[in-house]
């Protein structure tokens, strides 16, 4: 008899997971799938381009309804789950339905972090998460003008993108003097946000957002200053926090994701957890390679081959908004001890700065040209020391290895 | 429509012959003429590069006065007035000219007239005094006469070729491809090489003496009595046609006890003296080269005869294969010593010393003021400036304060001299800064009349371009100064034929055989002869019109009995002895592909090419400088700054720097200002060669460069040290400052010359190791670029220098900033052959794919060393280092 696996989560890294799994062992586990949602598995990163017009929902399906079917999975979609039962190793779906389980992986993902300031809750306040949110924006678009996004980090200005794509004024307001100051440098930022401008988007930075106006639905945003910006949709993508609220309600160990040891594995010993909702060293990660590495680890235990390890993982990011190329990894603030080398040509967009400690490449940030990205997170994963590279190591991969290549020959 | 004009080259003394093509559009080509005695349709590197350097930039166009274009009237007046002046106050022994290797005969003649039968006064010296002076003297003791008994034609006939103090591979590499070619032809000959350092052409010998710096003459004085010992003495030839031997001989054996000794003394292995002895012995058709290592001595005329002593011995001098051959650094250094233009000569091979000659002299001339003594030599003569003794200068196309010894005293001098004239044919040199009169003379190419190489053989250098702006011949402006001196009659000449045919009647005139010089039988030529005229070799009195190939065949000499001369030869150590203080002896000399101070071969990319950066070579067990860090080289006369270099070549405790970099062209390289002026005491030629130095690092905070297509601004190099080289888009420079500017980014900016158009900036900045970089664009085209760094940039010179070629560099874009091709390409490495451009990578990957084990496969592999041929000895360096890898370093 097969060992029944519940996943709860839909999502890319849930899915990835199970891929794995029936990867390695395909006959081990019977498996049923919760999603909220009402779709197969899709590819969350590619939202943006969905909502940009460059994509239709199809292309951006992992998983349609007949994959799940062919791998013998029962896939429960648009069925949120309400609770577990640990005691039992049970859980239950808002309309009743229960699944055994004798392992159970928790891959809830995250939810937009909501500014807590008056209105925020009026209609046309929205997030960016899904596809829902995606419609949501869609719809406003054909019929309102002014959409204002407060967050200018990754989502943000992909959303803020997307919309001014769809035919909307949009103004975006941030609350810190450069955007995406947790990917970017100062410089970067600058370039990033010129291009944008070029685009047709307005900037208002540093601002703070201290109220949203309207009546039946949102008609204003009111920053700090005073200052009232005309708004028909406000997106926010000010942060995301992970959804813990079903781990949280079954007792598990939660900060501010749910907690796992280097196995990806619970508090409880039947449990896993993987994705945006998992504390993996005190760190929780919202980009996909990080969630991969995680699934790739989790399964590993699942399958009980119980020999690998998630250490943590570098965080790396990628703009996707067409015709702008940008990249960045690790620790791109600098301090104490850090040093940098920087490669630019400003006229023509191309902006490259790697951040380095004792000789080691600590951050990175692309910005024009990315190719040489996965390189460089290759050197700060394995902790490479570039000391006899340094004078090329801005130059990228083909200055380097070539050379490496012909003197071994 | 093209025309081709014969002419001969403006380098070196072996005074190729040049075709020069040139074509309707006007540009020029420029080939060895096949007809041409001296090298048969050959040309070295330099020789080759001519065409590259004969545009006006630079040129100095119209006469200057205190830095105001004059017309030529008004210069010509100041001259005269101002000499006349400082003649009527200070008396004829103040005004002296300072005269150049580098003047047609005809334009040294008229000078030479002026002074000695007209101012006067004998102060007219020549820069032929800092190369050739010690062979002049050592002729005349000898010979009687300064007198080259041989002919390049010897070369091919001798046995054994003894080639002395000379690098001929890199300073007359015509003559020694010819050396070399007639030695394949016939593997029995030898070639010895005589020179503390190992050269290229050292590389080529059969044998290598490197002895101790300044011991040659203990050298030729154990060979001299080795000879006699040996039975080679001619006895016949000795008691019939020489005086001096007994003494000659004896002092010999006093200097040179045994060879045991004698090595030791020289720091040789007493076997490889011996087997130069040997085959010294041997050898009945032996010709001995030599040049500045003997020449630039204060013992160097006694070296000159030491050498001579054994060609008498033996009687081996005035027959076929055989005699002593002095090589002249000089295109010309050879027409300035006929025509009188050393200050201890007259005119025409006359002594100023012989009443008698003076007499004549005053007679021909129908001179008023022939001169009643000798005047200054070189060292002196500026000695004299400095003193106030001289107080009007006319220095004519030379750069004493590049070239001369404790050159910053030179420049002290000419600071303070009331009167400097310079006539030259570039705008700024090291001189002209100095001058108060500026007048433009003609250059190479446009000037028209005759010189003669080491040989003897008068060849015609011939105009093919106009005259520029209001350039005219040297000979004209000193004629037209003299009229204006009221020597009219004596200076109506309307040609260069007419000079060259009033010196050709001076050389013959009361002679009958008493002068060696006498060319007598061009004295009739007319003017369409005399530009026909082809090489001939003087003496060619009015009975041999053919000329002379070679002297003293019939044993007679040009002394008052008509013997040779044996000198007995005391060596003696060099004046500066090493001290704590100083411990290093500095060597100078030529490199390959440049000449002089470089205001001709600096113009051309092809030639810069092969050393862009002035140098000093050292022997890495005798220092603490790191290869390629930039070091002070200090002397107790002045100090430089140049680019320290390891070189196993080095022997120990000695260094070389290369001569021809002035202020022009580096910040602090003038190795003139570092070297001492003590001279010898007969010839005033001073000891270049040997100068007690010490090394010390140079402190800088960061070094960088650059390359651009425009040249630097006049200020944008103030407190740095640099050194600028020509590169076939624009200019190449090396920096190096001891203070960092507050932002790199702004102070790059700054320095790049300002563009008219539109650019693109590329910026790479890591200040964890002090490299930054930056490079500016116009148009997708490489307009300039900078690397800085802490110590000297590693990166690859000739590949960015490559990229100002390409019409875009889109391709490439930030990637330039990495400074060196991508990885796997064979581009870069130092340029080898200048010709066809190939760089030292191309070369060693050929021998090393291609497993080549010849010169020749390697020429044919790559077509280095295909054209000229000057770069032979060095692919024959890499060959041998593909083979040794293990003692390459």
């Amino acid at each position: 008899m097969r060992r029944k696996l519940v996943v709860v989560g839909n999502g890319m890294a849930g899915m990835r997971t199970v891929e794995e799994v029936l990867r390695i062992a395909p006959d081990l586990y019977d498996i049923t799938i919760f999603g909220a949602e009402p779709y197969g598995n899709y590819n969350r990163i590619l939202l943006s381009p969905l909502l940009a017009g460059e994509l239709r929902i199809d292309d951006i399906l992992l998983h349609d309804e007949e994959w799940y079917r062919a791998k013998g999975i029962t896939f429960y979609k648009g069925k949120p789950v309400a609770a577990i039962d640990r005691r039992r190793r049970e859980v239950v779906a808002a309309d009743g339905t229960v699944a055994r389980y004798d392992r159970l992986l928790l891959a809830t993902g995250s939810l937009p972090y909501m500014l807590p300031i008056p209105g925020a809750d009026l209609p046309g306040v929205i997030g960016f998460r899904d596809v829902a949110d995606v419609n949501r924006m869609l719809a406003s678009s054909r019929h309102h003008e002014y959409a204002v996004v407060i967050g200018g980090g990754l989502l943000g200005l992909e959303a803020a993108n997307g919309l001014r794509k769809r035919g909307m004024k949009v103004t975006l307001v941030h609350l810190m003097p450069t955007l995406m100051e947790q990917q970017l440098d100062g410089d970067a930022g600058r370039l990033l946000r010129g291009s944008l401008e070029l685009r047709g988007l307005d900037f208002i930075m540093p601002a703070e957002t201290v109220e949203i106006l309207g009546n039946d639905r949102v008609s204003d945003v009111r920053l700090k200053d005073g200052r009232e910006i005309p708004a028909d949709l406000v997106v926010m993508t000010v942060g995301i926090r992970p959804n813990v609220a079903l781990a949280r309600a079954a007792g598990l160990h939660c900060r501010r994701g749910i907690v796992v040891d280097s196995t990806m594995l619970t508090y409880d010993p039947a449990i896993y957890a993987v994705g945006e909702c998992a504390e993996s060293h005190g760190r929780t990660y919202g980009l996909v390679a990080p969630l991969y590495e995680q699934a790739k680890v989790c399964a590993n235990h699942l399958v009980g081959w119980g020999c690998a390890r998630y250490p943590g993982s570098l965080a790396a990011a990628k703009l996707k908004v067409t015709g702008i190329e940008l990249f960045s990894a690790g620790n791109v603030s600098g301090g104490a001890g850090a040093e940098s080398i920087v490669l630019h040509d400003r006229s023509s967009g191309v902006y490259k700065k790697l951040f380095l400690r004792n000789n080691r490449i600590d951050g990175a940030v692309l910005y024009g040209d990315t190719a040489d990205g996965p390189w460089y997170v290759r050197l700060m994963r394995e902790r490479t020391d570039i000391s006899s590279i340094r004078h090329a190591v801005m130059f990228g991969q083909a200055q380097i290895e070539e050379r490496g290549s012909r003197a071994a020959a | 429509m093209q025309r081709q004009i014969a002419t001969t080259c403006p380098y070196c003394g072996v005074g190729c012959g040049i075709r020069v093509q040139r074509s309707f559009d006007g540009t020029v080509e420029v080939a060895g003429d096949p007809a041409h005695p001296a090298n048969r349709g050959r040309l070295c590197s330099k020789g080759t590069a001519l065409a590259e350097t004969l545009g006006l930039a630079g040129r100095l166009l119209h006469p200057l006065w205190r830095g105001e274009r004059v017309t030529w009237d008004r210069a010509l007046d100041l001259a005269a007035d101002g000499i006349a002046r400082t003649i009527a106050e200070h008396g004829p022994d103040s005004v002296a000219f300072y005269v150049s290797g580098q003047l047609l005969t005809e334009d040294y003649y008229v000078a030479n007239k002026l002074c000695k039968g007209f101012l006067g006064t004998g102060n007219i010296d020549t820069n032929s005094r800092l190369c050739m002076a010690s062979s002049v003297a050592g002729h005349r003791r000898a010979f009687g006469a300064d007198t080259v008994p041989t002919s390049y034609d010897d070369l091919d006939d001798a046995e054994l070729v003894v080639l002395v103090g000379s690098n001929a591979a890199w300073c007359h590499p015509v003559l020694f491809d010819r050396i070399l070619r007639a030695r394949t032809a016939r593997p029995d000959r030898r070639l010895v090489v005589i020179d503390p350092r190992r050269t290229r052409s050292s590389d080529a010998a059969d044998l290598h003496l490197a002895l101790r710096s300044g011991s040659d003459a203990v050298l030729f004085a154990a060979l001299l009595a080795y000879l006699a010992d040996a039975g080679c003495t001619d006895e016949a030839f000795l008691s019939q046609h020489t005086s001096g031997a007994a003494e000659a001989l004896a002092a010999a054996r006093t200097a040179a006890p045994s060879v045991e000794s004698v090595a030791e003394r020289c720091g040789l292995a007493t076997e490889e003296v011996r087997r130069f002895f040997d085959w010294f012995a041997r050898s009945e058709r032996v010709v001995t080269l030599y040049s500045q290592g003997i020449n630039q001595s204060t013992s160097g005329t006694d070296k000159v005869n030491a050498i001579i002593n054994c060609h008498l011995l033996t009687g081996r001098i005035g027959k076929p294969g055989a005699g002593p051959l002095s090589l002249t650094g000089q295109p010309n250094a050879m027409g300035g010593r006929e025509v009188g233009g050393l200050a201890n000569q007259l005119a025409a091979h006359l002594e100023i010393d012989n009443p008698a000659h003076r007499d004549l002299a005053r007679r021909f001339w129908r001179a008023p003021a022939v001169a009643e003594h000798a005047g200054l030599k070189a060292v002196e003569m500026f000695d004299a400036v400095a003193e106030g003794r001289i107080r009007a200068l006319w220095i004519m196309s030379t750069n004493p304060v590049v070239s001369m010894p404790e050159a910053d005293r030179v420049r002290a001098a000419l600071e303070r001299c009331p009167l400097v004239i310079v006539s030259d044919c570039m705008r700024d040199t090291d001189t002209a800064r100095l001058a108060h009169l500026l007048l433009p003379a003609l250059a190479w190419g446009e000037k028209d009349g005759t010189v003669t190489n080491s040989e003897r053989r008068i060849s015609r250098q011939r105009a093919f371009l106009e005259p520029p702006g209001e350039a005219r011949a040297d000979w004209q402006i000193v004629a037209a100064v003299a009229q204006r001196l009221g020597f009219a009659d004596a200076f109506a000449f309307r040609s260069a034929a007419d000079v060259f045919r009033e010196h050709a009647l001076l050389s013959a005139f009361e002679n009958g055989g008493s002068r060696d010089f006498d060319i007598g039988a061009l004295a009739a030529l007319d003017d369409a002869r005399y530009d026909a005229l082809q090489p001939v070799q003087w003496p060619a009195p009015p009975e041999r019109p053919e000329g002379t190939k070679r002297l003293f065949g019939d044993g007679r000499f040009f002394t008052p009995d008509g013997r040779a001369r044996f000198v007995a030869v005391t060596p003696r150590p060099p004046q500066h002895r090493l001290s704590a203080a100083f411990p290093v002896l500095l060597n100078t000399g030529r490199l390959r592909d440049h000449w002089h101070t470089m205001t001709r071969s600096g113009r051309s990319p092809s030639l810069a090419a092969h050393e862009p950066e002035p140098f000093v070579a050292v022997n890495p067990a005798d220092t603490e400088i790191a290869d390629g860090a930039l070091a002070r080289l200090v002397s107790p006369h002045g100090e430089a700054v140049l680019r320290l270099r390891h070189s196993a070549e080095q022997p120990r405790g000695t260094a070389f720097a290369p001569m021809h970099w002035g202020t022009t062209h580096a910040s602090r390289a003038r190795i003139g200002a570092v070297v001492n002026a003590a001279v010898d005491p007969i010839s005033g030629q001073p000891e270049l060669k040997h100068t007690p130095v010490r090394l010390e690092p140079l402190r800088t905070r960061w070094q960088a460069f650059l390359a651009s297509r425009r040249r630097l601004g006049a200020t944008a190099l103030d407190g740095l040290d640099w050194a600028m080289a020509v590169t076939p888009y624009g200019f190449r420079y090396e920096l190096a400052g001891s203070e960092r500017p507050e932002a790199w980014e702004d102070w790059a900016r700054r320095l790049f010359p300002a563009a008219r158009r539109a650019t693109r900036w590329l910026a790479y900045e890591d200040a964890g190791t002090g490299s930054y970089r930056y490079a500016r664009l116009i148009d997708d085209q490489l307009d300039a670029c900078l690397f800085i760094a802490r110590e000297r940039p590693a990166v690859a010179r000739d590949w960015l220098i490559g990229l100002f070629a390409e019409p875009s560099v889109r391709a490439l874009h930030l990637r330039l900033l990495a400074g060196e091709p991508a990885p796997g390409s064979p581009e870069g490495g130092k340029l080898v052959c200048v010709c066809c451009s190939v760089g030292e990578r191309a070369i060693e990957a050929a021998i090393r794919d291609h497993s080549l084990d010849s010169v020749e496969a390697i020429t044919q592999a790559t077509s280095a060393g295909s054209n000229c041929g000057s770069c032979r000895p060095e692919l024959a360096l890499l060959l041998r280092r593909a083979r040794e890898p293990a003692t390459s370093a």
